[in-house]
């Protein structure tokens, strides 16, 4: 197991240094002028224009550019945004705004849909099982930038019971951005779990359990869940990567200053340092925690090893 | 094994209730599947007996109800789409049917276990197997944790897995097939049941296989004295092993009788038929003679006796006798010969050649 992991960790090498190339060549190619978007109405002297020119390698080949990037990130030096702030100073400033985010919905998805599924599988095609599967069909279908702005308006505004903007409130500020983004995985979850659980009560070892006269709890409990929840609970994990990436439009909905809307800005601002930083980084969480989830499922199921 | 003397001690209410009845009794049972498409008769009324000490075989071909059958016994039929519609199951006297969920499960375990065809899929991927076999003291008996792995292994030993001390925390799929079963069947006689089902136990092992596990289940079945139901469409293993045959034709019992008899001198054309289907080696190089035709769709059994439509002695109309026209009237099980039942109209016939 410790050699897999370690064989996995060293290829995630070749492939951040691939994606950071290809998002650099994607920023690269972006029309417009970067300087020129950064000086607005306002012309700049073309001794300034230089001087910035030259200041962030703007001139340069795209190769060499990446070169001077990569020679950077040797000593941790992930470059500047225009305004001579440092990438990671950014990234570090951000990340735990978004790293609150996302552990309020994992924590969400993860209750709620579990919850949710397990009750509608065990008691498949009754009243809650219905309503589960009404509900998460209108869920899903919803986009969530819709759905982002009618809880805004109704929750935030109209009932008064979160509130409506930004991250004043500690916590609690996190609890309706977090649903909004948790509930497409929410969905998934309690469909996933229900799906599972259905197709674990018919398994051939449930009826061996009953037939051990096991009580009905440890039958369910031990018998059915445990085995139902591997690939739940695989999803959660990777899902965890995902939601690290930053949610783009919750956060701009929500008005709140997590590394989803530092990537939107910048990408607008043709700050190229900026988007090669972070989404190296989105890709990194990404991989990491499909790692984790493959750890985990070796864990979970006996069956699987990686040796 | 001599290690087995700590935990074969049953519950006071699990004792033989005196000598003369049977351990268990199956009377008149009858039971269906609700489907969409209408209703499947699995089971049409079936009785039968198992004494202690004794091993009945139920024979049948696919879907002739001997499994339903067993599962209604057990109490894990699913239902819905399966009713019990009739009938009793009594275990040392009293009808299981009638019992709380409670006292049914009870009696799952210490009264009446079941090992089941599949071991690789009856057994759970994810627990090892001392923890499955140890499950059955810690659910029945409250037994520790660590006690319940302890008895697990020598159990493991009784159904002589080899270093089972070592194994006991493997996951089944590290078994083979053959060690497998062995864990099945440690897990059913651990409590040390009265009557133990084995619903086709050696279909899914190899030939050599197949011996060692018959003879291991003949071997704690003289230990402990337990009944035994032995489901199978295997004839070979029903004419080593078994006491007294049960032939399952459509969802009733066709035949009864001792394996002997029933085996050299069948009453009931079904049964002639599956006797003539066994490879012969003084025939060697003939054909074998299979009953034609197809067995019968229990959503529609065929009127009178559900065998007729292949039945090579079938009689209509005018060639039958008044009151036993194979079309039209429905044979019951009844006494031919002293401790034989056989459910033909024309069974005199059949016996006679």
């Amino acid at each position: 197991m410790g050699r897999y992991v370690a064989r996995r960790l060293l290829l995630t090498i070749p492939v951040l240094i691939g994606a950071s190339f290809l998002i650099f060549a994607m920023v690269y190619a972006l029309p417009g002028d970067p300087i020129r978007a950064l000086a607005g109405d306002r012309p700049l002297a073309p001794a300034v224009v230089a001087q910035l020119r030259a200041q962030f390698n703007l001139d340069d080949p795209l190769v060499i550019q990446y070169g001077k990037y990569v020679a950077g990130l040797t000593h941790l030096d992930l470059g500047t945004d225009f305004h001579q702030r440092p990438v990671l100073e950014i990234i570090t400033d951000r990340l735990p705004v978004t790293v609150k985010l996302t552990v309020v919905a994992v924590l969400l998805e993860a209750s709620i849909g579990l919850v949710a599924g397990v009750f509608a599988g065990i008691r498949r095609n009754g009243y809650f099982d219905n309503l589960v599967l009404v509900s998460t069909t209108l869920i899903i279908s919803i986009p969530i930038l819709v759905l982002a702005f009618v809880s805004q308006y109704v929750l935030g505004l109209k009932f008064g019971w979160f509130p409506i903007a930004g991250i004043q409130q500690g916590w609690y500020s996190y609890l309706l951005p977090g649903l909004v983004l948790a509930s497409g995985s929410l969905a998934y979850v309690a469909r996933l779990t229900r799906t599972s659980i259905a197709e674990n009560m018919n398994a051939d070892y449930v009826r061996t359990a009953k037939a051990k006269g096991l009580p009905r709890r440890t039958i369910i409990v031990r018998h059915t869940l445990r085995n139902s929840l591997i690939p739940v609970i695989t999803f959660i994990g990777a899902d965890v990567g995902a939601l690290l990436g930053g949610a783009i439009v919750t956060e701009a909905v929500f008005n709140i200053p997590g590394i989803g809307r530092a990537v939107f800005d910048a990408v607008r601002g043709q700050e190229g340092a900026v988007v090669v930083g972070i989404v190296t980084l989105m890709v990194f969480f990404f991989i990491f925690f499909n790692l984790i989830v493959d750890v985990l499922y070796a864990v979970l199921d006996p069956r699987i090893r990686y040796d | 094994m001599s290690t087995s003397s700590g935990y074969i001690s049953s519950t006071p209410s699990l004792e033989p209730s005196g000598t003369g009845s049977p351990v268990l009794e199956v009377d008149d049972l009858h039971v269906e599947f609700r489907v969409r498409s209408g209703v499947v008769h699995a089971v049409n009324g079936i009785s039968y007996h198992v004494d202690q000490g004794e091993t009945l075989a139920i024979l049948g071909e696919s879907g002739s109800g001997k499994s339903v059958s067993a599962q209604a016994i057990m109490g894990i039929l699913d239902s819905p789409p399966a009713v019990i519609t009739g009938g009793g199951i009594h275990f040392q006297g009293r009808d299981i049917l009638t019992m709380t969920e409670e006292e049914q499960r009870q009696i799952r375990g210490p009264g009446i276990a079941m090992i089941f065809q599949d071991a690789l899929s009856a057994l759970n991927p994810v627990y090892s197997v001392g923890f499955q076999i140890g499950e059955m003291f810690r659910a029945h008996r409250g037994t520790s944790k660590k006690e319940a792995k302890q008895k697990a292994i020598e159990l493991m030993d009784r159904v002589r897995i080899p270093a089972a001390a070592r194994r006991v925390n493997d996951y089944p799929h590290q078994f083979s097939g053959g060690m497998r079963q062995r864990v099945m069947i440690a897990m059913a006689l651990a409590l040390d049941p009265r009557i133990l089902i084995a619903d086709e136990p050696t279909t899914a092992l190899d030939v050599t296989v197949q011996a060692q596990v018959m003879d291991l289940l003949k071997d704690l079945q003289r230990d402990t004295g337990m009944g035994l139901i032995l489901i199978t469409h295997d004839l070979g293993v029903v004419n080593e092993v078994a006491d007294r045959v049960a032939v399952m034709y459509a969802g009733r019992i066709v035949e009864t009788g001792t394996v002997d008899e029933v085996f050299t001198r069948p009453a009931m054309p079904y049964t002639v038929g599956l006797m003539n289907s066994i490879p012969q080696v003084e025939a060697k190089g003939g054909r074998l003679k299979p009953i034609v035709g197809q067995p019968p769709n229990l959503a529609r059994i065929p009127s009178g006796c559900p065998f007729h439509p292949r039945c090579p002695r079938a009689r209509t109309g005018a060639a039958a006798a008044a009151g036993r026209d194979c079309v039209t009237d429905l044979p019951l099980l009844r006494v031919v010969t002293p401790g034989r039942e056989a459910a033909c109209h024309y069974s005199e016939e059949v016996l006679g050649g």
